[in-house]
């Protein structure tokens, strides 16, 4: 093989290899094992799941109450008004980085408005439609 | 007779002298000349706050200077972490063992405890804030409240409330 289609080999690898790539993201994989040893059928996680969870309101709060209604803005805590980064990784690539931060949040956000904590299917869902938004 | 006399009015003087130079020395930042009188918290600028606290603390709002609160009211906030004025606002046990004692580190253990541990519930504030404003301040939209200290003292994360540079929003 000469060098010049060995070239053309390694790119047209990169091109199929980097888009998946970019999807990839090891905290949602996290949660995806953890799925699936909450429920044996676990199949999949859905972003349109993940919405619902995102703009449903329990009592007086959603997720859209302090985050708005699309993860693209910026949002405000509905109690001190404090500025809330956008939580899409497409609006604020810092998201969805750290699988410690982003547990954290989820164990007092799911408190706050739905009472209880989430399972790991909703919080793939949850995930699932961040990384979806755009 | 006359010399007894000047014997105490020269100690009453220099009583007074030193007591009013020390109560000058405060500054303004803990209330100013009357400040040591309304037991004011000495609010020094924060030099190298704790960067836990900092980090986990000023997610919501500004990480309140230390100083603002007694060691116990920082104790009972740090022991109800999931119930934090209505949120849940836990943290991992490391971090809250370092955030603990930091704020031990840096909180008067003697001061007032204000019901339900709020700042602006102590008598301290009420004598900075009431006597000057208006209820209807902290109902300013972007005010909001009386713990929203950067509102107006922009400074305040950093431990400033100084007087000269308080912006009130309309």
């Amino acid at each position: 093989m000469n060098s010049s289609s060995k070239k053309t080999k390694w790119l047209a690898c990169l091109a199929l290899a980097l888009p998946l790539y970019a999807m990839a993201n090891p905290v949602l994989d996290g949660y995806r094992a953890a799925a699936k040893q909450e429920n044996p059928a676990f199949k999949d996680f859905s972003a349109d799941a993940g919405h619902q969870l995102y703009a449903t309101k329990h009592g007086d709060l959603a997720c859209a109450s302090c985050h708005t209604d699309s993860p693209m803005n910026v949002g405000k805590h509905v109690n001190t008004g404090k500025v809330i980064e956008p939580m899409a990784p497409a609006a604020n690539p810092k998201r969805l980085t750290s699988a410690a931060n982003v547990e954290k949040w989820f164990r007092r956000n799911c408190n706050d408005v739905l009472k209880r904590a989430c399972t790991a299917q909703e919080k793939g869902d949850f995930i699932t439609y961040l990384l979806s938004a755009k | 007779m006359t010399h007894a006399f000047s014997k105490e009015l020269i100690s009453t003087l220099m009583l007074t002298l030193l007591f009013s130079t020390s109560a000058l020395a405060e500054g303004r930042e803990s209330g100013g000349f009357f400040g040591f009188l309304k037991n004011e918290p000495r609010v020094a600028a924060q030099s190298s706050p704790s960067s836990k606290y900092q980090q986990e603390c000023s997610a919501c709002h500004i990480a309140y200077p230390a100083a603002l609160l007694p060691t116990a009211s920082w104790q009972g906030l740090m022991g109800s972490l999931d119930k934090h004025f209505g949120v849940d606002a836990s943290v991992a046990d490391a971090d809250k063992r370092e955030i603990s004692n930091w704020l031990a580190s840096h909180s008067r253990t003697d001061g007032e405890k204000p019901p339900q541990n709020r700042i602006p519930r102590s008598s301290w504030f009420k004598g900075q804030h009431d006597g000057e404003l208006p209820a209807s301040v902290w109902k300013r939209p972007q005010v909001g409240s009386p713990s929203h200290c950067d509102a107006c003292h922009q400074g305040a994360a950093q431990g400033s409330f100084d007087e000269d540079s308080v912006r009130i929003p309309g």
